[in-house]
Order: structure tokens, then sequence, then C-alpha cells
């Protein structure tokens, strides 16, 4: 589940290290890639059988040649091993090769998928997931099961061959030294699972520590200054030195098992090779045996260990990977809460575009009310302002009509049909949208305007930015409209990223203007220009406009005044003026405003 | 210094440790380099002839030095990684002991993920660096010293043919190593830009969705990942190559050896065992000439790091005293009796002005008010008295004494702030409260805490908690609504027992009912207190003894209630203006 729990929380989770049901969605996404994964396996297979063969080749050095004192055919055996050797290198790259580059892909592919389904999700589900931790599914978690496919599966089913093709070689040698030689395997069955269950636990106390020394540093670096305020630096060391602390021994304590566990391979190993030379020494003096099997069974038994404890310091790797696909497909199963009608049912409105909003409800969450029962419409080509005290539910009549959200109760509609049953691309493409708060992509300036939309020409992004006097502060840049944005605009200044959202606006040539305006304070200057751009946009289309102060609206066709969730008061300035009732209470506060200067200023809005 | 010489005291504190470690490494090595000798040994006797007896002693010697190998073995680990641990801990506390004197612009120019990677990321290659990386590399050394030395005495011959391919080991390692490196270091890059592009379409999501910007965003991330997929490849292939190389490379040397050494055993310069044995030693060497770009890519890994982290450690505590903390904590300064002055006081922030000729005097037990716009000064002013961001001289005065002049301990425990966006930690409301406690001299905590927030009015809260006073705020505060937020901080502050505190606009998401309960309430509690108060609110700032209106870090106006009236000003406005809103609440 994507929760709306603290971060830190998803690190703490460690689940099982297979589960099936994970484990099958992931093959799904290596289905496609079947023929890659095959060769690769193929090579794999190879390559097993290969890096059997020089401890059999030694067998044959010393039972053939050494043994009898025969130098014919050695340099042949020679010969046999190069091609060993030479084999083995290509079989191991086109291995290595495949095998990660196919990893590559089914990564490029679930992030992919990640990546449009988050096209896809609505606005409440931002709000309720905040970026970051968005972030971290697309990168951090798909770095995990990355790391799977790089290092983990590759090598366990090497490993697991490499085991297998062992034993077989050993029974066909000698199947008495292979029971001797494999009877040790019980007991490292037992070491390793106590170092599976020992090395798990300790594994996830340290992995909660460390998610504690995260959440405190998080916590104390974003809270320093109260920290020095109080003088609680001492005591919040302390604090911290306790974790510190407990992070230390845990980690201590998780070292005793790894270093228990490594040279008990090694010991259990040497207990085979004595066994061997036991057992096998026996049969060697009795003339059952050669001596050159006896070295092989030496040789391989020191091969045979070292996959083992390979295989269990993977376990981590698949324990982690299954932890981070179980919140990618968390993610990835999150339903799409607004999408377009099946195109059997879409339907889109033939009509010059009436809107109405009619007995519309709207909450955020729960019960809590910011819009009560509104109905009121816009004809077309009618300019519309909304004016209304802060969280009078002004900016969510725009969240609504453009379908971020969904209306709890009543309808839209435009010329009479249901937003709901138009496509999504169909209804949001009728909008122009103009937010207070201006959203700029690293690009170029051109980039910005025509926000990647083809159809829009290079005459008309310059027409645009003409058309809303943008040009003159863009004329000033270096490379003019080719000059680069940086990261969210940083380099421009308020009023020239108002300026820039118009002429996006005016480029995309939208039935309907929607204005979320701006409240940050320009000079004087740019406030003309802005405010003649407005008149531009405006011209001839249906604008509605949320404003915050009333000098913008006075002139608009009508006015709609929202107070506490409802729709209070309608009609033009005059009319309204003469009614005597919040917007007359409202018009003389900012009267006052003027009169008082900036000091109240900043009691208008911010939403 | 070099960065190696500040790690080395950090290091050279478990010398000792150190020692007894590699003396285990020394032995583990020893004791596993002896096996191949016992087995040459058996084998020499199995081509001749051998009893059983002398078998079992065979088998019992390779299990008994097998053993001696493994428990020294472990004691190495455990002692040399444990040491890492230790000094992961003892770098860790020096981090964040030097973290929390750094000054509040340092935490404005660097991000607080930045930091903590410092802390966990990076302060984990670093103990990569001093622990597992030196004792792989003393194993490579010491194995490879010991075994080629073990080679020699066998056959010499043989050791040479051996060894001839192993330089190739050291350029593939160089050659790929460098190579590896400078690829990885493009795909973190094109990852840092990838993780760019999905933060961008994500946080502009509104104007993604209303211009339906969603193919363009979805097909500038497949360009950015197809990028990363093809840097990936270009290192997949540089490793496939790499790794499959060093197998050829030894597998080239154990051919040589079998070859040259079946004809040397046939000729009867070496025994059957003594080949086994040679063979054995070969096998051993592989892992630490793997080892050695593996401890290669550790230490420059760590190195890089450490430098990260001696890049936070080189900041400097911008804020120093101009004399000793100790003078402050022997008491060798009078106590701070509360009055405040600025003297023509104008402060620039990152080259901005902020505050322009600013002169207010205050005297103890006097309120001074704050009224102002947005980005006018006043958070500033107020910021200015703790010493968050340091005055220029001779413009704010405690007690007539320039503050630049009082110890930071001193003065800070003079002064309490409640801020309009309190921090509050992820711990109990209580524990919150008890935040600004001194925890001192037998001052009963909580009577103290009770006091504070009944004057804050938090008590009046308490009651719909689930478990009062003891109930977790969550993280920042989250459970709690904004006015609680600003109360909780308000008791925070009244439980420091300041000479002077700092309320800045702390009240602003508290209604106004409660608003006048606490003010009156704090006028009762504070009596000799000196206060500075910051509001937007009229109601609040009235019984002010002095009221300054700030615009643009220039006081404007400034008098007592009545006289700001009086002059019908900015002042009056707002007051008029305030009476309007109320009228409209009531609506």
């Amino acid at each position: 589940m994507v929760t709306d729990g603290p971060a830190s929380t998803d690190d703490e989770v460690l689940g099982k290290a297979y589960d099936a049901r994970l484990m099958r969605r992931l093959l799904q996404f290596m289905y496609p890639h079947r023929v890659s994964i095959g060769r690769a396996f193929a090579a794999i297979v190879g390559l097993s059988v290969l890096q059997l063969a020089p401890p059999y080749l030694t067998k044959i050095a010393i039972d053939a040649h050494i043994a009898t004192g025969e130098l014919d055919g050695l340099d042949g055996l020679a010969m046999v091993f190069v091609v060993v050797l030479v084999l083995s290198y290509v079989l191991e790259y086109v291995q290595t090769y495949t095998l990660q580059v196919t990893g590559q892909r089914i990564i490029f592919d679930l992030r992919m998928r990640i990546n449009a389904h988050l096209q896809r999700l609505d606005l409440s589900f931002y709000d309720r997931n905040p970026v970051g931790r968005l972030m971290t599914r697309v990168t951090t978690d798909v770095d995990t099961l990355n790391e799977l496919f790089a290092s983990g599966v590759v090598s366990v089913f090497r490993d697991i061959f490499m085991l297998i093709g062992i034993a077989v070689v050993l029974f066909i040698m000698d199947w008495r030294l292979a029971i001797v030689a494999l009877s040790v395997l019980p007991l490292i069955a037992l070491v390793t699972q106590w170092f599976r269950t020992h090395a798990r636990e300790s594994y996830r106390q340290v992995r909660g520590l460390i998610a504690q020394i995260n959440a405190f540093l998080q916590e104390n670096i974003t809270g320093m200054s109260t920290v020095q305020l109080f003088r609680r630096e001492a005591r919040q060391f302390e604090q911290f030195d306790g974790i510190n602390t407990a992070h230390r021994d845990a980690t201590v304590a998780s070292i005793f098992y790894y270093a228990v566990f490594y040279p008990a391979i090694e010991v259990l190993g040497a207990l085979a090779v004595a066994a061997i030379l036991w057992f096998g020494g026996a049969w060697t003096l009795q003339g059952s045996l050669e001596l050159g099997s006896l070295v092989a069974f030496v040789l391989y038994s020191q091969r045979f260990f070292r996959p083992i404890s390979d295989l269990s310091e993977k376990f981590n790797i698949l324990q982690s990977a299954m932890a981070s696909s179980e919140r990618i497909f968390a993610l990835l199963d999150t339903p799409v809460a607004i999408e377009s009608p099946p195109p059997a049912v879409a339907a889109s409105p033939e009509g010059p575009g009436h809107i109405r909003f009619e007995h519309v409800w709207f909450a955020y969450r729960d019960e809590h009310y910011v819009l009560e029962d509104v109905t009121f419409e816009v004809a077309p080509g009618q300019r519309v302002g909304i004016v209304g005290a802060t969280g009078a539910g002004k900016t969510t009549l725009i969240n609504l009509l453009m379908r971020f959200y969904e209306v709890s109760r009543g309808r839209i509609t435009i010329d009479g049909v249901d937003i709901r049953n138009m496509p999504l691309s169909a209804l949001r493409s009728r909008f122009g949208l103009v937010l207070q708060d201006v959203y700029l992509f690293s690009g170029t300036v051109s980039d910005n305007v025509r926000l990647g939309n083809d159809q829009i020409s290079d005459e008309d992004v310059g027409r645009a930015v003409a058309g809303v006097h943008a040009d003159h502060f863009i004329d000033a840049l270096p490379d003019g409209l080719s000059s680069p944005v940086a990261e969210r605009g940083a380099t421009f200044s308020t009023g020239q990223r108002q300026l820039l959202s118009f002429a996006r606006a005016l480029a995309y040539q939208p039935d309907v203007l929607v204005l979320d305006e701006a409240t940050s304070s320009v000079d004087t200057e740019t406030e003309q220009l802005i405010q003649d751009a407005l008149h531009v946009l405006m011209a001839d289309r249906t604008t509605i406009a949320i404003a915050h102060r009333l000098s913008t609206v006075q002139d608009m066709d009508t006015i709609l005044l929202f107070h506490k969730a409802r729709l209070r008061e309608q009609g033009s300035h005059q009319e309204l003026l003469a009614q005597r009732g919040l917007y007359h209470t409202l018009y003389q506060l900012q009267y006052q405003e003027q009169e008082a200067g900036p000091v109240v200023a900043e009691s208008a809005e911010a939403v | 210094m070099s960065p190696f010489a500040r790690l080395r005291p950090h290091v050279l504190r478990y010398r000792g440790q150190f020692a007894v470690g590699l003396v285990c490494l020394g032995l583990a090595t020893f004791f596993s380099l002896l096996g191949p000798w016992v087995l040459r040994y058996a084998i020499d006797d199995l081509t001749a002839d051998v009893t059983r007896a002398k078998l079992g002693r065979y088998a019992g010697g390779l299990l008994a030095l097998a053993l001696a190998g493994g428990v020294f073995r472990f004691l190495m680990r455990r002692i040399i990684v444990g040491v890492s641990r230790a000094i992961e801990y003892d770098l860790r506390n020096v981090f964040f002991g030097h973290v929390q004197r750094l000054p509040l612009a340092y935490f404005h120019a660097n991000r607080t993920g930045d930091l903590m990677s410092r802390a966990t990321n990076d302060l984990n290659a670093v103990r990569m660096m001093v622990g597992p990386a030196i004792m792989y590399m003393a194993n490579t050394g010491m194995v490879f010293v010991v075994s080629v030395g073990l080679m020699l005495s066998i056959d010499p011959v043989l050791t040479v043919a051996a060894l001839l391919p192993l330089p190739l080991v050291s350029v593939a390692v160089k050659r790929f190593g460098s190579a590896i490196y400078r690829q990885s270091e493009r795909i973190q890059a094109q990852l840092a830009t990838l993780s760019a592009v999905v933060q961008e379409s994500l946080a502009g999501v509104r104007v993604v969705r209303a211009y339906g910007r969603e193919a363009v965003e979805t097909a500038r991330f497949r360009r950015e990942n197809q990028e990363y997929l093809e840097r990936n490849g270009a290192l997949i292939r540089l490793q496939a190559l790499f790794f499959p190389s060093l197998g050829f490379i030894l597998g080239l040397a154990s051919l040589l050896v079998l070859w040259l050494g079946a004809r040397h055993v046939i000729e009867g310069r070496i025994t059957v065992g003594q080949f086994v044995q040679f063979n054995a030693y070969l096998v051993m060497l592989s892992w630490p000439m793997i080892a050695f770009g593996f401890v290669t890519n550790l230490f420059q890994r760590g190195l890089a790091a450490w430098r990260r982290m001696l890049d936070v450690l080189d900041a400097v505590p911008a804020i120093v005293d101009a004399e000793t903390e100790s003078d402050a904590a022997t008491g060798g300064v009078a106590p701070i009796r509360g009055r405040l002055e600025f003297r023509n006081l104008s402060f620039a922030y990152n080259g901005h002005p902020v505050l322009d000729g600013v002169s207010a005097t205050v005297e103890p037990g006097q309120t001074l008010a704050l009224v102002g716009p947005t980005g006018s000064g006043k958070s500033t002013l107020i910021s200015l008295l703790p010493r968050l961001f340091d005055p220029p001289r001779g413009t704010v005065f405690i007690d007539e004494q320039d503050i630049l002049d009082l110890p930071i301990l001193t003065l800070r425990r003079a002064i309490a702030v409640a801020p309009q966006e309190p921090f509050l930690f992820s711990q109990t409301v209580a524990e919150n409260v008890l935040f600004g406690a001194d925890g001192a001299e037998g001052v009963d905590l909580a009577e103290t805490t009770e006091r504070a927030m009944a004057i804050a009015r938090l008590d009046k809260d308490l009651a719909d908690f689930p478990q009062g006073a003891d109930t977790g705020v969550g993280e920042r505060g989250v459970t709690l609504s904004g006015g609680q937020k600003q109360r909780a901080s308000l008791a925070r502050a009244l439980v420091a027992d300041p000479r002077i505190l700092l309320l800045d606009d702390v009240l602003s998401a508290v209604d106004a009912f409660t608003e006048d309960e606490i003010l009156r309430a704090l006028r009762d509690e504070t009596g000799s207190r000196t206060c500075v108060i910051v509001s937007h609110r009229v109601s609040t700032v009235r019984h002010a003894n002095l009221i300054l209106v700030l615009d643009a870090g220039r006081v404007v106006e400034r008098g007592t209630h009545d006289e700001l009236l009086a002059h019908d000003g900015r002042y009056a406005g707002l007051h008029r203006k305030q009476l309007l809103e109320q009228a409209l609440e009531g609506a």
C-alpha cells in the first residue's frame, strides 16, 4: 500500500525473501524477453559444464601421464584445456552481457510503466503522496530490483548449476567417494540455516536502527534552529549517541554471525577433504580408486563450497528486492479514479460552449464540504469574475471544471453534456489555465510556451509572446526564445513568469480562459504590462477569473461571490454594490487596503 | 592537511585492536597455507605405501589446521570489522556534533537530504575503507607473499611459469577499473537527470494535466530512460569483458602448471604430492587477485566519501563567541535584566537589505510590538536577538551591552522564541513543551509544564487528545492543528522562563477568543518579563508599550495604540480593516 505514513517506515518493512505472488508478477515483465533469457541460460549451462573440466583434466594428467610417465598426449590435453578456457571466456561474456542487458530492459519497461501510471493518477493521489516518496518508487526501488538482475539472480542460477554439475561428476567418477564427499551437506545445510535465520534477524534490526538514525537526523537538521535556540544541543546529542550506540552494537552483533559462518563453511570443506583422504586413501591403497580421481575429488571439493557461501549472501539482495517490488506493485495497483469514459459512452458537446454548475457539492475529504450546492452558468463569450475570502472554495471550482477532482454531488455540464462523459483530453483542451503559481519546465523559453505541442509553430509562439508583451524581456535574453529556462524558472522574476504563462495560454487559443490570479506583488510597470496582456487574452473569449483584488473584476460581465463554501451573491459590480451585502463590505475592505498601503496586503490570499 | 591525515587519528585510536586483528589474520593465513602441505605428504605416501593409521593422522591434521585457521579467521573478522563499526560510530558522533554547531544560514544553503546522505551513505563508504578494505588488503598481501614463497621453495621454474600471466591481471584491473569507474559516474549523472525529469513532471502535475502534456512528458522520460539504458549497456559490456578475463588469466596459469608440472613430476623434479600442493596454492592465489581490484575500488569510493564528509566538517560555525563558553558556565557574567536597544540597525541577508536604520529602546518588563507586511523585516529583527544571524557590531544591545559580546549560551538562556511556524518534534505534547526547560536546580518540571500549558490554553485541548499530554504529535506535529502547534510552541517558550520573550506572530492561527484569553494570562504572568510581539492583529498588539510599523525594513510609524490611532495613518487603516473583517466573519 502507498500510505500516508512517514517515508522512513518504508525502509523498516522487510518482507519475505520469496513471495510467489510477487514473483509471478515479476515474471510477467520477463516474459517479453524470454528469448534472450533462454540464450543466457543456455550459456550458463554450457559454462557450468566447462568449469567442471579443469579438475577432470588434472585427473587425466595424473592417471594417464604422471602415473605412467607417458608424455605423449599431454600436449593434446593442454590444447583441450586452451579450448575450454577460450570457450569459457566467450560463454561467460555472452551470459553476462545478455542477462544483464535484458535485466536493464526489464527495468526500463518497469520504469515506463510506473511513469505512465503516475501520469494517469488523479490529483487527489498527489495530495496524499509527496513527490519525494513517488520519486523513491521510480528511482531507488526500481534500482533495488535492478540489483537483483545485475548480481542476484544470475549468480544464484550459476551457483546452483555448478553444485549440481559437481555432484554429477563426482558420482560418475566414483559413487562411493561421492557419498563420502557429499555427506557433509546436511551439516552445511544446518549451518546455513542457522546463519540465515540470525543474519536476517540482525539485518532487520540494523535496518530498523538505520531508519531511526535517518529519522533523527532529518528531524534535527530541519529543526536545528529550535534546538539551538533552546540550547538543547547537548541533550539532543545524547539522544543521537543513544541511537548511534544501539546501531553500533547491533552491527557488531551481526558481525558475529558472518564471522562464524564463513570459517564454519571452510572447516566443513576441510572435513570433506579429510574424509576423502581417509576413505579414498584406503580405497586407493586397495587399488579400487585411481590416485588421479582422489586428487580430482579434492580439487572439486574446493570448488564446491564457495557457491554455498555466495548463495547465502544473495539472500539479502533477494529480500530487499521483494520489499521493493511489493511497493512498486502497490503503486501500479493504485486505481485511477478519474479516467476518460469508454469510447461507447463518450460524448462531445456540440454547441457554443455553455458551462453549467448544477447543485455541485465537493469535499476534499470526508464531509468537510468546500463547495455546497453551487449552481451557476457561464454563457459563451461571457466574462465571469469569482471573488471571496480564502477558503471560500474558489480554486476548487477550477479543479472541478477541469476534472482534476470529481464532484461529490451534482454535476457540471458543457452544452448539456456532463463533463464526466467527455474524453479528458477533449475537455481539458477547451481551457487555457493560468495559475497563480506559474510552473516553468526546464528547457527553452519557447518550449515553455509550446509545452510540447507540435501544432504550435515558431511564428505562433512569437505572436503569442508579442501579444502579451513578453517580447520585451525575452528579446533582452541572450538567445531570445531559445534561451534556456532553469529548473522552475528560477532566473525569471514573478512578473516575467506570469507573462510567460499568459503567452502559453494565448498560444493554445483555448475556447475558455481560466485565470487564477496572481497575488504576488510586482512593480507597477510590470503590473501595467500584465493588465494589458490580460485584456489581449480575454478578448472575444469566455473567461473565468478568480480574483483576489476586486479591481480586476470590476468590469466583468458577472461577478460571483463565494463565502463559506456557498455562492452568496451574483451580479455586475454596480448591482452588487447596490445590494450593500457582502460584496459591499469586501469592497470597503479593499478600499481600506489601498488607503492603508501594503500593511494589510498580506492578509489577502494564500491559496 | 590531506584527507588521509585527517582520518588517521580516528583510525589510530584503535591501533592496538588493529594490531591484534592483523596478527589473527596472519595466523589464519599461516594455518590455511599449511593445509596443502599436509595434503602433499598424504598423496606422496599414497603413491608409495601408507598405513591406515598414518592416513588417519593426515586427515586429522587437515581438520585441525582448518579448525585453527577458522578460529583465527573468526577473530580477525570480529576484531577488524568491529573496529570499523566503532570508527563509524565515532565519526557519526563527530559529524552530528559539528552539524549542531553550524549556523542557520548553513542549513539554508545545504539541503537536509544531502547532509543526511553524508552521515549515512558516505560514512558507510568510509567505514568500508577503514575496515573490510584494510582486512582484504592485508589478507591479499599476506596470502600472496607467503604462497608465492612456498611455491618457489617447491619448484622455482614452475612458479615463474605460473606467475607469468599474473601481471596481465593487474593490467586488466587497471585498464578496466578506470573505464568502469568513468562509466559508473556517467550512469550516476544520468540517473540524476532521470530523477530531475520525474521530479519536474510530478511537481508540475497540474500544468501537465491542464495542457494535456502527458504524452510529451512520457516521451521526455522515455528519452532519458533510454539514455540510461544505453549507458548501463556500455558498463555491462565492459564488465562482461572484464570479469571473464580474470578467470581466463588464472586458467592460463593453471594450464601452464598442469602442462609443465606434469613434465616435472615425470622427470622426477617434484613429487605428485608437491604437484597437488602447488595446484592448491594457485587456487588460493586466485581470490586475492580478484580482491585486488575490488579493494582498490573500496579505497577510491571511501576516500571520495571522506572528502564529502570533510566538506561539512570544515564548515565553520559562523557564530563564534567573543568570550569562551566556560565563562558563561561559571556564571562570570551578570544576569540579564532584559533591556533591549536597537541603534540605527541596518541588516542585509544574502546581499538583500532587510532592515534599514531601525532604532528603538525597550525597558525591562516592557512590551514592544512589530506590525507590517510580509517581508518588512519583522521576523529578521526578532531572529537577530538570539543571534540566529549576527547583526553588525554596535547595533543591538541587551542591558547596554553589545549582544556580540555576550556569551551565546548566556544570551540564549535569557531569550525564548515562539515562531509563527513552530517546529515540533515527533514526541509527546508534554515532551515538546518540556523541550524549553533547562532541566536545572529543583524546579518542579511537572508543575512548570502544567502552568505553561495553562497560559497557552493548551489545557483545553488536552482533554480531546487520546492520552492527554502524553499523546504523540507525529512528525513535525502533523496531528495537531495550526493553532495547537502555535500554542504548544508558546508553552515551550514559557517553560524556559526567559527574561526576554519573543513571540513571532505566534497566535496567527488561534481564534480571536482564545487569543484574548492567552494575552490576558500572559500579561498577568509576564510581569517583569520583556516581550517582543510580532502580529497582524491590532487586538494582539494594542496593549504594547511601543508599537513599530515596519515597511521594507524601515520604521514608518511608532507610538502606542492610542497615539497611532490619533495619527490616522497605516495603523489606523489596519484597525478599521480588521473591524470590517470581523463583520464579514460574522456574516
